[in-house]
């Protein structure tokens, strides 16, 4: 072996090594634990904070809707959907922090025809003409959406 | 001596060939290289999520789209989503119009007649939590990755925001975010499905169009859906392993 290259070999080590002491300290204790990235981001990121409640919850105070709402039209419906995201009501159930949705547009995004709307799935209306000075829930309870209409 | 030389030099060279090759052979057969290195394989205990996507059941209310900002905290701006609804609508002279106005968020105005129209429908889109994901592959510096329970994620902490990642996706479903100059896209809600709660799109959707679940239980609700459905997913000849399924996904949908 040429002189030149054994005077560099120790260099070399010298630069290996502190490349690892280096390295030792910028990866993070959970890097490669499931694979290639840290494995506490799966803890970070399932400590993101919730906004929305679930039905569930919300049948747990209101069984009483839940035994309405059961057999009508809007069964499927989350509550959320219409009373926004909840939460801060499940916590502190006041009338202030629930939303109430009854505007002829809120009702529109789904009751509005569309072609691209399958019938089967749900009914509609054209809103710029049907009873047009009035308010969706003026006759429709959402409970109860054809209840007391002939 | 000259002809010493060359035949000196070739048996060397025959040798170390030989010998070379020995090595990677046998080293091969200890550890079978893995050309997916990247690929995520269902876990032999626990949940494997998968979604699936019912287009016959989708109403194009946009509520999805509205749900993920609010759960997510994901900008106002019309450009930002980690979820959003699509209208396609297939004229009678074959051309496709695609419509999405601010994701679906403020609803869908019909902007064709009636009569010009051959088909139209919704396509609600979202990360298709792939197992072969182009997206977590390219990434410098191991800052999204495939979970064990196949949800991919990204590690703000750690994101340099490169945008490789954003324009890998073959599903347009990432963005840059422009306040934490990071990475971000649909977790699956995985602070929900963590404590049993559906994802805020699902919890939401007024028609069940769209479920999640378990692919490794055989008796679970998308298990169920990819038995009885016909279904299809996104992009199949860039082998993604997306495990997103569509039912009744028409050959425009892109």
């Amino acid at each position: 072996m040429p002189p030149q290259l054994k005077r560099l070999i120790p260099i070399f080590i010298v630069f290996i090594g502190i490349f690892l002491v280096i390295r030792y300290f910028l990866v993070p204790d959970t890097f490669g634990q499931y694979g290639h990235y840290r494995g506490k981001t799966l803890d970070d990121v399932s400590s993101q904070e919730q906004v929305h409640s679930d039905k569930e919850t919300c049948i747990l105070c209101h069984d009483d809707v839940q035994l309405i709402i059961e057999n009508d039209a809007h069964a499927t419906l989350s509550c959320l959907i219409c009373h926004g995201p909840g939460l801060e009501h499940t916590e502190d159930p006041t009338t202030e922090n629930i939303l109430k949705e009854s505007s002829r547009e809120f009702c529109g995004k789904c009751h509005n025809v569309n072609a691209a709307r399958p019938l089967e799935v749900v009914t509609q209306v054209d809103i710029s003409e049907h009873n047009t000075e009035l308010n969706c829930t003026d006759c429709h309870n959402p409970h109860q959406v054809w209840e007391g209409i002939e | 001596m000259g002809g010493n030389r060359i035949k000196s030099s070739r048996r060397n060279f025959i040798k170390k060939t030989v010998a070379a090759a020995g090595t990677i052979a046998v080293s091969s057969l200890l550890d079978p290289i893995n050309v997916l290195v990247f690929a995520t394989d269902p876990p032999e205990e626990g949940p494997w999520w998968g979604v699936g996507i019912d287009i016959s059941q989708c109403i194009g209310c946009g509520m999805c789209a509205k749900a993920c900002k609010m759960e997510n905290k994901v900008p106002e701006e019309p450009f930002y989503f980690r979820t959003w609804v699509e209208q396609y609508t297939v004229l009678n002279d074959e051309t496709v119009r695609v419509e999405s106005p601010n994701g679906g968020i403020d609803g869908f105005e019909q902007s064709v007649e009636d009569e010009d129209i051959f088909k139209t429908f919704f396509v609600p889109k979202m990360c298709n939590h792939c197992s072969k994901s182009p997206c977590t592959q390219v990434c410098p510096v191991g800052a999204t990755f495939e979970s064990p329970d196949g949800v991919a994620l990204v590690d703000e902490s750690y994101c340099i925001g490169c945008s490789y990642c954003v324009q890998a996706c073959p599903y347009g479903c990432r963005y840059l975010h422009p306040e934490k100059k990071v990475a971000d896209k649909c977790t699956l809600c995985y602070h929900r499905i963590k404590i049993g709660l559906s994802p805020a799109c699902m919890e939401i959707c007024p028609t069940q169009a769209r479920i999640y679940g378990d692919l490794n239980d055989k008796e679970s609700e998308l298990v169920q859906f990819l038995k009885d459905k016909n279904w299809q997913i996104l992009k199949p000849h860039m082998n993604t392993g997306s495990k997103l399924f569509y039912n009744a996904l028409r050959a425009e949908v892109r």
